[in-house]
């Protein structure tokens, strides 16, 4: 019987924790501005998709895992990467397609790999990781295993057949995958309201007999408690879970999209940004005592320079020489 | 040297990889309980259990993404299509995922895995369930293919095939599964990207390969009868082409026909014929002719089926062509 549990965010995180999810999600934030300034002068090429505005979903759930489990992500994965902890210079060294890029420079924006950090990957079709994640978690089961793997994917995803067949076989073999859709309410330019008949997506875990919770994602401490929850379950009985983690992205759909386009209005873009998820969990430390404006601007200059640093180290670092183009098409 | 069925070939395979290496597990539609469509896995999940002979739901898409993810992971998994048909469904896996991860990632995750079943058309079971894929799978770099027309090769080339750090599919001939040969017993290897010659011959080179090859062995008889030395090369893998067998072959007869189960159109033959035409162009003495499926869907009716398809009687014609006896 598949449950839709009331959700409830984190108690009792500790003011340490906490202020490394600020710092993570401010790194995102800055990382991804630079990113687009980047962009702009035409040294990052091809789609990009941004993160800004979604960052407590990356952060929340990679706070939940063990360094020894798995993270797939879709093409908006930078921000999934740095939670993870890709090192940001890797990170945008294969924006700018670099041979120190985390892929080498031939993955790019949408194709994020690292292996040392369980890192399975940035996919550009469109719900095409799901039934991977259900792969991993398939591999984790038949060694005995405890990790699990966290996929995250976009509400359009919910919408292709990879998403039925992934859930449905996840169910079936008891995959500890922690399914995370984060739903910023558009496929690029389609509200979901309007292409998808059942528009609350945890509600689809019932078709699978999987559990399920609806968390604000604006909230990093209410995505942290459902993603324990999540993982635990994954981690002691291999049970899958699916998460639709209501969120925004203040951003185009990608850098050629404007920031709000004809799709969604001025207002409601404003409108959204006023639950922007850094701003919320800073402001909850700053009640506490926990962290002054002083200790939060060196945290921002901090991670803004670590941003400008991985620009400099990208712009610094060599192409991929001509022996790459033939390089890995196949194992040796 | 024992003789055996292709499909007990296939099985045997499959057994003495899966005893060697517990990484190894086979997963697709009626591959356990039922024994394989095809009887391919016969007995093998009362050997391995459940865990390594995994039936699914048909999900083509599905359990061909978790064989990614699985080999993303580290296992080599087999993944079987009930017919290469069925297999479209889940051709983004194939091409978007398992072709192009090692080069996309940068070298860092290798695609030990094997996507097989049968191929080509079999017996009047009309359009959707009479195709030859081999042209689709083997445009794609990432990929290796294979397309064993013996039992020997079927089972050497899928343990190859299973060893293999890449993605390898394994075109099984759909009407093959009952053809008996001699097969050597336990480890028995063929290398990927060899050709073998089947007989060989003087005056014209018939390249093949899966069920063509019976067709251009029987061909190559009615040609003996008519004084015509021909010789059969059997490619055996499609991807990498064993370019220098082609052209030895080629070399020494001066004609050639390629035949195939495929459409005509950007088929395998057309890439033979741009190996023979760029590498032994001054070697040759008629142009090269192709015998192919006729360009049309596969029609039901039996008479219809049997014009569309290549035949001896075909391979016989145009190997009279190339050789100005007609």
């Amino acid at each position: 019987m598949a449950t839709t549990i009331p959700t409830a965010p984190a108690t009792d995180v500790s003011v340490e924790l906490r202020r490394a999810m600020l710092r993570q999600m401010l790194l995102i934030r800055r990382f991804e501005e630079k990113a687009a300034e980047a962009y702009a002068l035409g040294k990052i090429g091809g789609f990009c998709h941004l993160y800004i505005g979604q960052e407590a979903v990356a952060v929340g759930v990679s706070a939940a895992l063990r360094d020894d489990d798995y993270v797939i992500a879709s093409y908006r994965e930078h921000g999934q990467a740095l939670a993870r902890g890709v090192a940001a210079s890797a990170v945008m060294a294969e924006l700018f397609g670099k041979a120190t890029g985390c892929s080498g420079g031939k993955g790019g924006s949408m194709h994020i790999f690292d292996r040392s950090r369980g890192f399975m990957g940035g996919h550009g079709i469109v719900g095409g990781h799901l039934p991977l994640a259900a792969g991993i978690g398939f591999a984790i089961r038949y060694r005995g295993g405890d990790q699990v793997c966290a996929c995250f994917f976009g509400d359009a995803a919910v919408n292709i057949g990879a998403f039925h067949e992934a859930l449905n076989m996840s169910s079936v073999y008891r995959t500890p995958v922690i399914y995370v859709c984060e739903n910023n309410k558009y496929g690029m330019g389609t509200a979901f309201e309007r292409v998808a008949a059942v528009t609350d997506v945890a509600e689809h875990a019932c078709s699978y007999d999987m559990a399920a919770e609806l968390v604000n994602g604006m909230d990093v401490l209410e995505v942290y408690g459902a993603a324990q929850r999540a993982v635990a379950r994954a981690r002691r009985h291999g049970h899958p879970t699916l998460l639709e983690v209501r969120t925004y992205r203040f951003m185009g759909h990608s850098m050629s999209d404007p920031t709000h386009g004809v799709y969604r209005t001025k207002e409601e873009v404003e409108e959204e940004k006023r639950r922007d998820p850094i701003v919320r969990l800073a402001s909850q430390l700053q009640a506490e005592g926990a962290l002054d404006r002083a200790a939060y601007d060196t945290l921002d200059a901090e991670v803004l320079a670590e941003a400008e640093a991985a620009v400099h180290f990208a712009e610094e670092s060599p192409d991929p020489g001509p022996e790459q183009l033939a390089a890995h098409v196949l194992a040796e | 040297m024992p003789t055996l069925t292709y499909r007990d070939a296939l099985n045997q395979a499959l057994r003495e990889e899966m005893q060697r290496d517990p990484d190894v597990f086979l997963m697709g539609e009626e591959v356990g309980v039922y024994q394989g469509a095809y009887k391919v896995s016969r007995g093998l999940l009362e050997e391995f259990g459940p865990t390594r002979i995994v039936d699914t739901p048909i999900a083509e898409l599905g359990f061909a993404g978790i064989g990614v993810g699985a080999a993303m992971a580290g296992l080599r998994p087999v993944i079987e299509f009930m017919t290469w048909n069925f297999a479209l469904l889940a051709l983004d896996q194939i091409v978007n995922a398992a072709a192009k991860m090692q080069y996309m990632s940068g070298g860092q995750f290798r695609m030990p895995m094997v996507f097989r079943g049968p191929n080509g058309a079999a017996l009047q079971l009309g359009a959707q369930h009479s195709q030859a894929w081999e042209s689709w799978l083997a445009h794609i770099p990432g990929l290796k293919v294979v397309a064993p027309a013996t039992p020997a090769d079927a089972k050497g080339l899928l343990k190859s095939a299973i060893r293999d750090d890449n993605p390898v599919i394994v075109l099984e001939g759909e009407m093959l599964y009952n053809l008996k040969g001699e097969v050597p017993d336990g480890e028995h290897l063929v290398p990927i990207g060899q050709a073998e010659v089947k007989r060989p011959g003087a005056d014209v080179t018939l390249i093949c390969h899966s069920k063509t090859v019976s067709v251009a062995l029987k061909a190559a008889e009615q040609l003996a009868a008519q004084d015509v030395s021909a010789e059969v090369l059997d490619l055996r893998s499609l991807r990498p082409m064993d370019e220098s067998a082609i052209l030895t072959s080629v070399v020494k007869t001066n004609r050639c026909v390629v035949v195939e189960e495929g459409w005509p159109f950007c088929g395998i033959g057309a890439q033979v014929v741009d190996i023979v035409q760029r590498d032994a162009f001054d070697h040759l003495d008629a142009p090269v002719l192709r015998v192919t499926q006729a360009d049309v869907p596969m029609p039901y009716n039996k008479q219809l089926e049997r014009a569309a398809k290549a035949s001896p009687e075909k391979v016989v014609a145009a190997a009279r062509r190339v050789l100005y006896l007609d």
